[in-house]
């Protein structure tokens, strides 16, 4: 599943613009993941200080 | 709760777009998701002064400082100098975001617009498949907003064209993951924008100082999406501060998702408008996307007062913005795409090549064209397949 490390978290949106499902919604300070999401790690790749993982 | 228009965001793109369509005589609603506007920040506050007074006459506390010019560092550390009229793009006021966007939003609300903060689109409300409205949380509580025009100007994670069915999903190539340390260091430029080149620097990207006055300055990066891994671009930060600002003291952090795929091919839809960021306006080669966010948020104002005196809602009756945006910014994005495109392939020995052949050339007195020309001269090789775009 892919978690957020919210301690990490900067709150910038970027991973929600590349998300191919919509899964992300960035709720001012806080990340919302949906069950649309496929774990597709893109995400995670993008995000400037490391916050997303996808963990088996 | 009833209007003639929901402008979803509250950055320059909306506030641009609520101010016209309210001087127009429209009863405009315009949310911002957050609870400040402005803030937090995901900008290098970068304008070109002369774009910005043609936009709106800018008050003094928005403008952090004025610069003179520019300056491109090659990898092998080498530069060249362009002056500020000349330099095209985003030199000239470095801004400070949280009081400018604030502003842009006192000006919406002056022309009779009315500002919902803390405020989160939800989805369009539809009948019979035409728009008519925005459902949104309200600090918390639940609220239909009735309208048949919505203008989606929210930003990089934008929501609104996919609901319109208009798909702005970006790939990992079209986006720049950015990082931002506010920086006060001795050693800072306060005259000048400084670009650092290079792949070991910022991998397909660049990282920059934007001097906002007494040896403070917003220094960062930006990195390909593709080229980018967890992390990677605030890890590349912190190696440029060692590198070039060891003693620098960092006193804000920055980060963000810059939209570099040019733009969607259309940024309309029945009874919805896009700007800026959201309509992915934003310029793919500098990443520069006030300037055209404003501008397109403008014209999306003053034709949903058409739309509206008009009665037509549809695609048809908003292509009048669709072909006013892509006239104003379309042929510079499209250009700056090809350009980006190409650049991001450039080897650092490329880089070096292309910035030492400047070294005797005077180009302080040219714009990017007639810069991009001289290197073509110089380096027909290299530049070859630019050739359609340059001459």
């Amino acid at each position: 599943m892919l978690t957020v490390n919210r301690y990490k978290c900067c709150y910038c949106g970027a991973c929600v613009g590349v998300c191919p499902t919509c899964a992300l919604e960035l709720v001012e300070t806080w990340l919302e993941v949906s069950t649309e999401c496929k774990e597709c790690g893109l995400c995670a790749k993008i995000c400037p200080v490391g916050a997303l993982e996808v963990r088996a | 709760m009833k209007c003639d228009l929901v402008v979803v965001g509250g950055g320059p793109g909306g506030s641009m777009a609520a101010k016209a369509a309210a001087a127009a005589g429209l009863n405009v609603v315009m949310l911002e998701k957050r609870q400040e506007i402005g803030d937090p920040v995901r900008c290098a506050e970068g304008v070109s002064k002369r774009s910005l007074h043609k936009m709106v006459q800018p008050e003094p506390e928005w403008i952090s400082s004025e610069v003179k010019g520019a300056r491109l560092y090659a990898p092998d550390g080498n530069s060249i100098v362009m002056s500020e009229d000349k330099s095209g793009g985003e030199v000239g006021y470095v801004l400070e975001r949280k009081v400018f966007d604030r502003g842009l939003a006192m000006l919406a609300a002056q022309a009779g617009a009315r500002v919902m903060v803390k405020t989160r689109a939800l989805g369009l409300i539809k009948k019979d498949g035409a728009v008519c409205g925005v459902s949104a949380m309200r600090i918390g509580e639940p609220i239909q907003i009735e309208a048949p025009l919505v203008i989606g100007a929210d930003g990089v994670e934008s929501k609104v064209g996919r609901w319109a069915g208009i798909d702005t999903t970006l790939k990992l190539d079209d986006i720049e993951s950015c990082a931002q340390f506010l920086v006060q260091d001795a050693s800072i430029d306060d005259d000048y924008t400084e670009f650092f080149l290079g792949n070991s620097i910022a991998p397909s990207g660049y990282a920059w100082s934007f001097p906002k006055g007494r040896k403070l300055a917003n220094i960062g990066l930006g990195i390909q999406g593709s080229r980018s891994k967890p992390g990677e671009a605030v890890r590349l930060l912190r190696q440029l501060m060692k590198s070039r600002f060891p003693n620098g003291r960092v006193v804000e952090m920055v980060v963000g998702g810059d939209p570099c795929s040019g733009p969607i091919n259309s940024a309309i839809a029945d009874g919805v408008m896009l700007v800026g960021d959201a309509a992915r306006q934003t310029d793919p080669l500098t990443g520069g996307g006030i300037l055209n966010a404003m501008k397109a948020g403008a014209i999306a104002g003053e034709v949903a007062a058409k739309a509206i005196s008009a009665g037509d809602f549809t695609r048809k009756g908003l292509q009048e913005y669709e072909a006013r945006w892509k006239e104003d910014i379309g042929k510079t994005l499209a250009r700056s795409f090809q350009l980006k495109e190409f650049f991001v392939k450039l080897t650092d020995k490329d880089i070096n090549q292309l910035i030492g052949s400047l070294a005797k050339e005077d180009i302080t007195k040219m714009d990017l064209g007639g810069m991009l020309r001289v290197l073509f001269r110089l380096n027909p090789k290299l530049l070859w397949s630019l050739k359609s775009l340059i001459i």
